[in-house]
């Protein structure tokens, strides 16, 4: 359980940091928080020759507003997301989710976009960057582009990201005026990874009637998978307990396709992911009305 | 190739000759012979060798000593402040069982500190969610829940 040998190296600018990338093509690994990625390398699962260690570049550290919407670093600690009024403010998703991710220690070192990055099926914050139509900046030596969520994601820990790129921020838009929001997931211990979880937004028009729904799972599939059928079984609907839940079944059973492991196998997965719609689609439809707690 | 770095823990510095690789964990204990940091699953699951990092607690396999350069470092060594006396958290572990083994303790107890700075009145909620993210196989957490409300009480007496 050692990790094997490696070349460090600890820029202090993006640029720097882009030209080691540059330099050393596939060979190398940039390293954020290290909360999934040095797991894997004292199991030897990854065996990077050169580390590029993020951690010294005070630029990518900062949340901030802009044109309206949500801003943050790439190295942004998950616990200063989760603790964040100005989060909390603008992108309320996202405040309350935080805490579902891994254990608080975790958070401390783990990073928002070393796990974005990351693209682990079981993540939370891939799921909410997809539910929330989030776009990520990613820049090489030679180029930037803002890429949105769901052409980032192409499957199992992939990204639509070169060897030589890297993530350096996240935008997530405000949510419309008359949007619900929730977030839930079921795990045996608060804290490990989830067995099944779901972000959820809904938008409501004048006439308190669906307009949007998006409905988006972790841990159903190879990345966040969205619900489409769902989502627009919903729209045009009164939000009420019979249109959730027939949502809610058509997501479990027609827009997922869950594997099985120790932890849940399909059929479990599917009744997880029913109960878990239910509930967010639920809570986001009372909130786009006002109604929560009502 | 081996990389020299200096790093300060329990307020005394230290500089040695490391390769990149070295962890954290096995630096505090191999090369300054700090064994009070366990060393558990070293995948970051279990919180055995949970250490402060500029007073943040973290995962100490889940570093390499590298990225201790320059920083502060606080271990289970360090909890007494050179007193040779128990913190008042050590103590309502010894008063009310909250340990049998031990080989956890000293991650919780480093999971504890800045989380009853933070939040010194804590409810039994928000201690089992801050113990979630340390596991025990020996006690069953209702003694080391029962030992955080006591050391809670007891840093508030103190300061009282």
């Amino acid at each position: 359980m050692k990790p094997a040998a490696f070349d460090y190296f600890a820029p202090g600018t993006v640029d720097e940091a882009l030209g080691l990338l540059a330099d050393y093509g596939g060979d190398a690994k940039p390293l954020a928080g290290g909360q999934s990625l040095v797991p894997t390398m004292n199991f030897r699962l990854a065996q990077p020759a050169v580390l590029v260690d993020l951690n010294g570049i005070e630029e990518l550290f900062f949340i901030r507003e802009e044109e309206g919407g949500l801003r943050c670093g790439a190295m942004t600690r998950q616990r200063s997301v989760e603790r964040s009024a100005l989060v909390q403010r603008i992108s309320p998703l996202l405040h309350e989710a935080m805490p579902h991710i891994a254990h608080s220690q975790i958070r401390n070192r783990g990073t928002i976009g070393g796990s974005l990055a990351h693209a682990d099926p079981a993540a939370e914050l891939p799921v909410l960057a997809v539910a929330l139509d989030a776009r990520m900046y990613v820049r090489s030596v030679t180029d930037a582009r803002w890429v949105s969520a769901r052409d980032f994601y192409m499957g199992l820990f992939a990204t639509a990201m070169l060897p030589e790129e890297m993530l350096v921020e996240v935008a997530f838009p405000t949510l419309p005026s008359g949007s619900g929001w929730a977030f839930d997931e079921v795990a045996r211990q608060h804290g490990n990874y989830a067995m099944c979880g779901a972000a959820a937004v809904v938008g409501l028009d004048g006439r308190r009637v669906v307009e949007r729904a998006r409905l988006v799972f972790l841990s159903v599939g190879e990345g966040p998978v969205e619900a489409e059928q769902a989502a627009a079984l919903l729209v045009g609907e009164q939000p009420n307990a019979e249109a959730i839940r027939a949502a809610a079944e058509t997501a479990a059973t027609q827009d997922i396709d869950p594997v099985g492991d120790i932890h849940a196998g399909p059929a479990f997965r599917r009744h997880l992911a029913r109960v878990i719609a239910e509930r967010v689609l639920t809570r986001a439809c009372e909130r786009a009305a006002g109604t929560e707690g009502q | 190739m081996d990389q020299t770095i200096s790093v300060r823990v329990n307020d005394r510095s230290y500089d040695r000759s490391v390769e990149p690789r070295l962890l954290l964990s096995d630096f505090l204990r191999h090369e300054l012979e700090l064994t009070g940091t366990h060393v558990g699953c070293e995948h970051g699951v279990c919180g055995a060798c949970t250490v402060l990092l500029d007073g943040v607690a973290v995962r100490s396999c889940l570093l390499f000593a590298v990225q201790a350069d320059g920083r502060d470092v606080s271990t289970v060594e360090g909890l007494d402040g050179g007193t040779q006396a128990l913190h008042p958290i050590q103590h309502g572990f010894w008063e009310r069982h909250g340990l049998q083994c031990g080989f956890c303790t000293p991650g919780i107890l480093m999971s504890l500190v800045p989380f009853l700075q933070e939040n010194p009145n804590p409810t039994e909620e928000e201690i089992r969610d801050l113990l979630s993210g340390n596991i025990c196989r020996c006690t069953g957490y209702q003694k080391i829940v029962e030992a955080v409300q006591l050391g809670a009480r007891l840093i508030q007496e103190k300061s009282a």
